[in-house]
C-alpha cells in the first residue's frame, strides 16, 4: 500500500537561523487524519510548507506518490491542498466564486468543470450562499470555510490545515469541526487546539524543536499529561477526553481500500 | 468586521437600480465611454465651454438611465472634489494677467480666474465620470474590463490586490489606532506625531510580510504568473451602440471647436 506522506530524515534551515527541522521521519497512510501538535516555533508550519514544495529541505520527502522537488511542483500543488492560518492570506480574489475557481483554473480544467467543482466545494463547506460576495464581507468563520473550499475544489489527495480553529468563536469552531468531519480526505492538521485534535484526528504527532517526540493514537498522546507539559501543551482545565464520543470511521476504511 | 471599516469604505459598490440598462452594459463599453467624456472635457479649453455643458448633459442622461440618486452621486464626489477645487481656487491669486480684482489682503486676476473655472469644470466632469462608473459597475467587472482592454496585466493585478487588501489594511489601522488611543495617546501638535510614523512603519512591515504569505498561498494553488479568468465578457450591439452614441455626441463638438 502506498502512503500519502513519507518523510525520511527531512531537514531544513532558514537562511541565517538555527535548524527548523532536524531530521523528521513521518509516514501518513491514506485516509488518516493526523494532528501535528507542538508549541510555537516547533517547526509545524515549516514542515507543512515542505508538503507542497513551498520550501525544499534536505533528506527525502514523498507526498501523494511524488518525490518533492522542483520538477514535480505543478503536480504536487494539485495533489496537496494547503489551508493557511489567516484566511485573508488565502482569499485574494474579488469574489468568493473567483477565489474558489482560482486553483482549478490553474490546473487547466475547462470552464464547465471549474464551475461544477466550485459549486461542489462551496456546497461541502456549506457556503454556497456567499458565492458572489467579496471575501472581506464574510465573518472569520465563513472566511475559514471558504478558504477550505478553495483547496477542496482542486480535489487534492492530501488536505493540510494550519491552525484551522485560530481566532474562531465557539460557534464558528463547532461549525468548522462539523464541516471537517464530513470531508473524506487524508488530513494533516497543525494545531494548538487539543480538544479539536481529539475530536477530529485519530493520530497525533508532537513536534518539538524540529524533531518528532511523540507519535501515536490521538487519545493516548493527549492523555499523557507529563508528555504534554514537557512540550508546552495542555488540555483545557477539566477537559474530559473520555467524554468525546468518536464516530465510526467507515470513511477511512473506504479510502484505505480504494488506495490499497 | 470593525465599525471603522464599514464606515470608511461604505462609499464603494453599486448604487442606483442594479437591473438598469447602464448597469448591464459590458464594462469595456462603460470604461471607454466614460473615459472618452473625461478626455474630451480635459482637452477642451475654457472658451469652448459648451463642450463641458454637453459632457455634463451626457453624464446626467447616463445617471438618469442608471437611476442613480443625486444624493448618492454627491456623497461620492464630495470625497474627492473639495481637494481638487481647493487647488483650483488658489490659482486666481497666484496666476497674474488680465484685469485685477482687489479683495483686501489678496488680489485675484482674470487670467487665473479663467484657469480656475476650467480646472473646476474638468475636475467635476472627471470625478463624475469615475463616480458613475463605480456606481454602475462592480470593481471586479472594472478589472476584467481593463484586462480585456489590454491594460498590462501587472497593473490590473496591482489594482485588484489594492482593492482586496484595502479592507484588511483599514481594519488593521483601526486596531493599531485603537491600541494607541487606549494607552492615552492624544497628539496635540506636530511634535507628538512620532508614534504615527512608527505606526506607518509597522504597517509597511506587516503588509510586506502579508504580501509574501499571499504569494505563498497563490503558489500553493498552482499560480504560475498568469491570472486565470473565470467569466468571459460579452460585448454586444447595445455596448457598441453606447460607445457610438457617446462618441457621436461629444467628439464632433470638440473637433469643430464650438465657441459661443
Amino acid at each position: 500500500m502506498t502512503c500519502v506522506v513519507d518523510a525520511r530524515e527531512l531537514r531544513y534551515r532558514y537562511p541565517g537561523h538555527h535548524e527548523a527541522l532536524c531530521g523528521i521521519d513521518l509516514r501518513v497512510e491514506h485516509g488518516e487524519r493526523v494532528a501535528l501538535l507542538g508549541p510555537n516555533g516547533a517547526g509545524k508550519t515549516t514542515f507543512m510548507m515542505h508538503l507542497n514544495g513551498l520550501l525544499l529541505g534536505e533528506g527525502e520527502l514523498e507526498v501523494a506518490g511524488l518525490r518533492v522537488g522542483k520538477d514535480t511542483l505543478k503536480a504536487l500543488r494539485a495533489s496537496v491542498g494547503v489551508v493557511f492560518q489567516d484566511p485573508d492570506d488565502q482569499l485574494f480574489m474579488p469574489t468568493v466564486r473567483e477565489d474558489v475557481a482560482f486553483g482549478p483554473l490553474n490546473m487547466g480544467l475547462d470552464h464547465s468543470e471549474v464551475s461544477k467543482r466550485t459549486e461542489q466545494a462551496l456546497g461541502k463547506v456549506r457556503m454556497m450562499h456567499v458565492v458572489d460576495r467579496p471575501p472581506y464581507q464574510l465573518s472569520m468563520g465563513e472566511r475559514r470555510r471558504v478558504a477550505i473550499a478553495t483547496v477542496l475544489a482542486m480535489e487534492p489527495s492530501l488536505l493540510v490545515l494550519d491552525e484551522p480553529s485560530a481566532n474562531l468563536d465557539p460557534r464558528a469552531r463547532r461549525e468548522l469541526l462539523e464541516v471537517l468531519e464530513t470531508i473524506d480526505r487524508t488530513m494533516i492538521v497543525t494545531t494548538h487546539d487539543l480538544p479539536l485534535a481529539a475530536e477530529l484526528c485519530e493520530r497525533a504527532v508532537i513536534l518539538a524543536a524540529g524533531r518528532i517526540v511523540a507519535d501515536g493514537p490521538c487519545h493516548d498522546v493527549l492523555a499523557d499529561t507529563e508528555l504534554l507539559m514537557a512540550h508546552d501543551l495542555e488540555l483545557p482545565a477539566g477537559f474530559d477526553l473520555g467524554a468525546i464520543r468518536r464516530r465510526p470511521r467507515e470513511r477511512s476504511a473506504a479510502i484505505v481500500h480504494e488506495h490499497a | 468586521m470593525s465599525g471603522l471599516c464599514n464606515h470608511s469604505l461604505e462609499l464603494t459598490g453599486l448604487a442606483g437600480a442594479p437591473d438598469s440598462r447602464a448597469h448591464h452594459l459590458d464594462p469595456r463599453a462603460k470604461i471607454v465611454g466614460l473615459l472618452s467624456i473625461t478626455i474630451v472635457a480635459v482637452s477642451a479649453p475654457l472658451e469652448f465651454w459648451p463642450v463641458y455643458a454637453v459632457c455634463l448633459a451626457v453624464l446626467g442622461a447616463y445617471a438618469a438611465v442608471a437611476r442613480v440618486r443625486p444624493r448618492d452621486v454627491w456623497r461620492r464626489v464630495r470625497v474627492v472634489l473639495p481637494l481638487v477645487l481647493v487647488v483650483g481656487a488658489l490659482v486666481p491669486f497666484v496666476r497674474k494677467g488680465g484685469a485685477a480684482y482687489d479683495l483686501g489682503l489678496l488680489t485675484a486676476h482674470a487670467a487665473g480666474l479663467e484657469v480656475c473655472l476650467a480646472v473646476s469644470a474638468k475636475a467635476i466632469i472627471g470625478t463624475l465620470s469615475a463616480a458613475l462608473l463605480g456606481m454602475t459597475t462592480t470593481f471586479p467587472a472594472v478589472l476584467r474590463g481593463l484586462e480585456a482592454l489590454r491594460v498590462p496585466r501587472l497593473f490590473v493585478l496591482i489594482a485588484a490586490f489594492m482593492y482586496r487588501y484595502l479592507f484588511v489594511i483599514v481594519e488593521e489601522m483601526g486596531r493599531m489606532r485603537a491600541a494607541l488611543v487606549s494607552r492615552g495617546y492624544n497628539p496635540r501638535n506636530a511634535l507628538q506625531a512620532g508614534p504615527m510614523g512608527r505606526m506607518a512603519t509597522a504597517m509597511f512591515l506587516r503588509t510586506f510580510s502579508r504580501g509574501e504569505r499571499v504569494y505563498h498561498a497563490m503558489l500553493a494553488r498552482g499560480y504560475d504568473g498568469t491570472m486565470p479568468q473565470l467569466v468571459p465578457l460579452s460585448f454586444g450591439r447595445v455596448d457598441a451602440g453606447f460607445i457610438a452614441a457617446v462618441l457621436l455626441v461629444i467628439v464632433p463638438l470638440r473637433l469643430i471647436e464650438v465657441a459661443p
